[in-house]
């Protein structure tokens, strides 16, 4: 639905970001593919060896998801640091706060209801 | 069969044994039924299902939010009623006139309609109207996205509504806490039809969420940069901005309950490793930003009604902005303050309880620019200033309450007691409710021709304003005295007096709300009289008042060119002697010449909304009651509306360039 | 100074007027950008979920714990369909912006097979799960992983329908702007997904120790 004019239906659209270059087009999703796929192969391996200290192994998979997930945002989804892009990247960052908040709170929050609040030990309480 | 056929539905769904339900039932059923055999004696079904059903004109749209909004305000208005008259009655060993289970279920229902059906309803029934009109556009970004909203929250109404009449509401409170709420101790429908009515509206209400964000950040007018932008329109976009970030974990939340009570599973049970106290987490994680989801519109309002009628620019307006996107962040992280005595530990509700008392300073920040504003103005006293005079009264009260909550050991002795049910009605009274009736009163005129009648509004303020008083002072007291909220009964007599000074209080309210209804009959039959004839009644700052009133579909036949903030005013009377205008910092390039040939179209009404709302609440009310193929039924009509609509090509209307000439719309 | 001008004084190059003051976007990046918004709001949902599976994961309640339970192998094939998706559909954004119509069909079939064989892989292995008494109602470790893995799975069913549908208005009405957009949106969505799902085997399948 166009709020605006008529016109913007009925004119050719506008270039997208990619139609300029076929190959390298191709050449960016190949490569955001291969690069997904090389840290998605890391982080099983990652998570089943034990060639890694094993306390640094969560925070080894967290970097590898959050990389895999910036490949896809750059690669697959062309966001970028271009002025086009700014209003998608305040609102990502506004998501990526919100996020944080809800899980990071909510882990915190109920670590500490459950310390206070479970009167037998904590793995008992929830084998009944 | 009967089971496969009706589900859990039987005759017993039916209040025929309780008199006091079985008359409200009877009540809303005549209401409907009466007000639909007018409109079809009168004929005038063609012209609503033309000119509103299926409307996706932002203007129209947000009259039917707002008219929503009231409707829905008398009905959570009788539930405070009655809340109010059974505690003045049940004093001391006497059992008042309504038993524990319905009273369950009034309180329930006045929360949940006061919240979900009249502030969100209203609040985005003015952001709809308003914002459009204010930063130059000719609608929302997503039109008939917009129908679709408006239509699911209706739904949700009426699916709440029809619980009055076929079943029961939820007697949990208006967040329906597990494990009360969990199926081992509400085997009813209450519960579900809270929950379906909820997730329906709720995406609606995202949805609309996107919609206005999309709007403000896209679609304003050439030359609007975000610092020409009127403050209502940087609340709006605030709120909205919350409404994205919050409404998924209500959905999310409320979803989970649905899992358990539906498919037996386990977030919130007491057996099997389930924790109901991560439900209480969740929901006011989505909980705290909606308040202020309510009160930052409110705010917007009060900027534009006080600037207006002080007749100076708002000061301050860069604070004000700031102070609203910190609001806007600051609003995640707070919500554990609802919930200190849950057990978190010092530490943790020490946190939150520093992060509440420091969302009050941005707050603050906003009430000094409004005195600032109003300092060396040049004041008028019309009803919408009253309100907004009412407001920075009666929300200061309010806030410091809040503040005085916000320390864990004070909360420990007033949660959930009436101190904490006179702070919320504080802010959410003299917050929302002021300003709903504030934007209301501004922007009547341009919707629908002719202003209201001010004496009539400015009586109906002075019901509200000392009604509020009289009926929520006692409350602050009564907790301080132990008082609990949501009590059927109580055992000391000395509360009785103050519970009947709050009765009085609310029945003064009731005479607020009979003016506020008497005012509209009364300015419609005598509106001849307030004609707004050159769309500007107030002597307007922003871009709507440049529009005819009531505007056309279009809004405007060519953009507007802002060149500053308060365009308008700007417009009318120039810019200021010592403002040099390449002080604004845009540097730019004299704006082109705007284009006057190309055709104006408009979008294309659509009945998708109304018809996919018409089987939401098929498919809400066959899941409440377990019936499956109704419920498939109404899942498949939503997706066959959706599927028929996507093959719709032809979305606009071009209007017919005969109609530029009719004198009265702006150019 | 010369501009030249679209409808309703959008200017087509005014270099020195902030991207802030330059009137109402094209519906391109309108439409494109309110599906932005959507998406981060179901991010938000997936993280409602994320938190209830983070709290309640150790509340087994006696049943089976995820170590016992999570096939890794099964994970990485499945992960492997989803990425591979997610780079055809990348195929299928080329082909329809430049408007090729057998191109847009070809990549839009090899995205649903993709996409269909990581449903199908799901399916397997939560009905597995709920045939050995392993299902949701067994614990709220298993109702947190059943609903974030289902909520998951599910979107990705809905992309499917869609797609399919998209498939449909290509044929009947060809690949104007309208149905590109809603293209351009179905792309957005499938890539967010494969987004959600890297969080989701990292954290449930990759995190179970």
């Amino acid at each position: 639905m166009d709020a605006t004019s008529a016109t913007s239906n009925v004119q050719p659209d506008e270039a997208p970001g990619e139609s300029g270059d076929l190959r390298a087009d191709i050449a960016k999703y190949v490569g955001g593919f291969v690069i997904a796929g090389l840290l998605t192969l890391a982080s099983f391996w990652a998570a089943g060896t034990t060639m890694v200290w094993q306390p640094g192994v969560p925070i080894l998979l967290a970097a590898l998801a959050i990389g895999q997930m910036g490949v896809h945002l750059v690669f697959f989804l062309h966001v970028s640091s271009g002025p086009e892009s700014t209003n998608n990247i305040l609102a990502l960052a506004f998501g990526v706060f919100v996020v944080a908040l809800v899980v990071f709170g909510s882990i915190v929050i109920m670590a500490n209801l459950d310390t206070n609040m479970m009167p037998i030990g904590h793995p008992m309480q929830t084998q009944r | 069969m009967m089971t496969a056929l009706l589900g859990r539905l039987g005759w017993d769904a039916l209040p025929l044994r309780q008199p006091i339900p079985l008359a409200a039932a009877a009540v809303v059923a005549l209401v409907i039924v009466g007000a639909l055999s007018l409109v079809t004696v009168k004929g005038w079904w063609p012209y609503l299902w033309r000119e509103w059903i299926t409307s996706v004109d932002h203007k129209r749209v947000g009259v039917m939010y707002v008219l929503l909004a009231l409707v829905m305000l008398l009905r959570g208005f009788v539930d405070a009623l009655m809340m109010r008259s059974q505690l003045a009655l049940a004093a001391a060993g006497a059992q008042g006139y309504l038993p524990p289970e319905h009273y369950n279920q009034i309180f329930s229902a006045h929360g949940t309609i006061m919240i979900f059906f009249v502030a969100m309803t209203f609040m985005v029934g003015l952001m709809n109207f308003v914002v459009p009109l204010q930063i130059g556009a000719r609608d929302v970004a997503f039109p008939v996205l917009n129908s679709v909203s408006f239509w699911l929250t209706a739904a949700g109404v009426l699916l709440m509504n029809l619980s009055l009449v076929v079943g029961e509401f939820a007697r949990t409170g208006w967040l329906v806490y597990p494990p009360l709420s969990e199926l081992a101790y509400s085997p009813g429908v209450g519960v579900d039809y809270y929950l379906w009515a909820l997730q329906i509206s709720g995406v609606g209400t995202l949805l609309s969420g996107i919609n206005l964000t999309t709007t403000i950040l896209k679609l304003r007018a050439p030359g609007m940069g975000y610092g020409r932008m009127p403050m209502f329109c940087w609340t709006a976009l605030a709120s909205n901005l919350l409404i994205i970030a919050a409404f998924p974990i209500l959905t999310g939340t409320l979803g989970m309950l649905l899992l358990d009570r539906y498919l037996g599973f386990h977030f919130f049970t007491n057996e099997l490793g389930g924790n109901a106290m991560m439900y209480v987490n969740l929901i006011w994680a989505w909980g705290h930003p909606e308040v202020y989801i309510l009160i930052l519109p409110a705010f917007g309002v009060f900027s534009e009604v006080i600037t207006t009628f002080s007749g100076k620019p708002l000061f301050g307006y860069r604070s004000m902005a700031a102070a609203t996107m910190a609001i806007c962040m600051l609003s995640f992280m707070v919500w554990l303050h609802h919930f200190f005595t849950m057990g978190a530990g010092a530490d943790v509700n020490g946190f939150f309880g520093v992060m509440t008392m420091i969302i009050a300073v941005p707050t603050g920040v906003k009430i000094f620019n409004w005195l600032f504003t109003m300092y060396g103005g040049t004041l008028r006293f019309t009803a919408a200033m009253h309100w907004a005079l009412g407001f920075i009264v009666t929300f200061v009260i309010g806030g410091m309450t809040g503040v005085l909550l916000a320390i864990p050991p004070a909360d420990f002795v007033l949660h959930n007691s009436l101190f904490l049910v006179a702070h919320f009605h504080n802010v959410v009274i003299g917050g929302v409710v002021f300003g709903a009736f504030a934007g209301y009163t501004l922007w009547f005129p341009k919707a629908f021709g002719f202003t209201l009648d001010e004496r009539l509004g400015k009586a109906a303020f002075w019901c509200w304003f000392v009604g509020f008083y009289l009926a929520f002072m006692p409350l602050y007291l009564l907790g301080l005295m132990g008082a609990t909220r949501r009590m059927q009964h109580y055992a000391d007599p000395g509360w009785q007096p103050l519970m009947v000074v709050a009765l009085c209080g609310a029945l003064v309210i009731l005479a607020g709300i009979v003016l506020t209804v008497v005012q509209l009959v009364v300015s419609v039959r005598t509106r001849d009289e307030r004609r707004d004839t050159n769309g500007d009644p107030w002597n307007g700052r922003t871009l709507e008042w440049s529009t005819a009133s009531p505007p056309p579909a279009w809004n405007f036949s060519t953009l507007p060119q802002v060149a500053a903030l308060d365009a308008f005013w700007r417009t009318k009377y120039g810019a200021p002697p010592d403002t040099d205008e390449s002080a604004d910092g845009s540097g730019s390039d004299p704006l082109p010449a705007p284009d006057t040939a190309s055709p104006l179209s408009v979008p294309r009404p659509s009945a998708v909304g109304v018809v996919i709302a018409f089987f939401a609440v098929i498919a809400g009310f066959a899941l409440v009651w377990h019936i499956a193929w109704l419920a498939l039924l109404g899942l498949g009509g939503v997706v066959v509306t959706g599927l028929a609509h996507a093959w719709r090509t032809e979305n606009e209307i071009e209007v017919h360039e005969l109609y530029l000439n009719t004198p009265g719309i702006s150019a | 100074m010369s501009t030249t001008v679209t409808a309703d004084g959008i200017p087509a190059r005014a270099p020195k007027t902030p991207r802030s003051e330059r009137g109402p976007a094209p519906t391109r990046i309108v439409v494109s950008y309110g599906f932005w918004l959507f998406l981060l709001s179901d991010i938000i949902l997936f993280a409602a979920f994320f938190a209830a599976y983070a709290v309640l994961a150790k509340h087994t309640a006696g049943g089976p714990t995820g170590p016992q339970l999570f096939d890794r192998e099964h994970v990485l094939i499945e992960t492997a369909c989803l990425l591979s998706s997610s780079f055809t559909c990348g195929m299928l954004g080329l082909a329809f912006e430049r408007r090729h119509a057998l191109f847009t069909y070809l990549f839009g079939a090899t995205t649903f097979v993709l996409g269909a064989a990581f449903v199908a892989l799901e399916v397997s292995e939560l009905g597995h799960l709920i045939a050995t008494d392993a299902g949701p109602q067994r614990s709220a470790f298993l109702s947190a992983f059943f609903a974030l893995v289902g909520l998951h799975g599910l979107h990705v069913a809905v992309g499917l329908a869609w797609l399919l549908a998209m498939g449909a208005q290509v044929a009947t009405i060809g690949l104007v702007p309208l149905v590109v957009q809603r293209l351009r949106c179905f792309a957005l969505f499938w890539h967010a997904l494969d987004i959600v799902w890297i969080g989701v085997f990292t954290i449930v399948y990759l995190g179970a120790r």
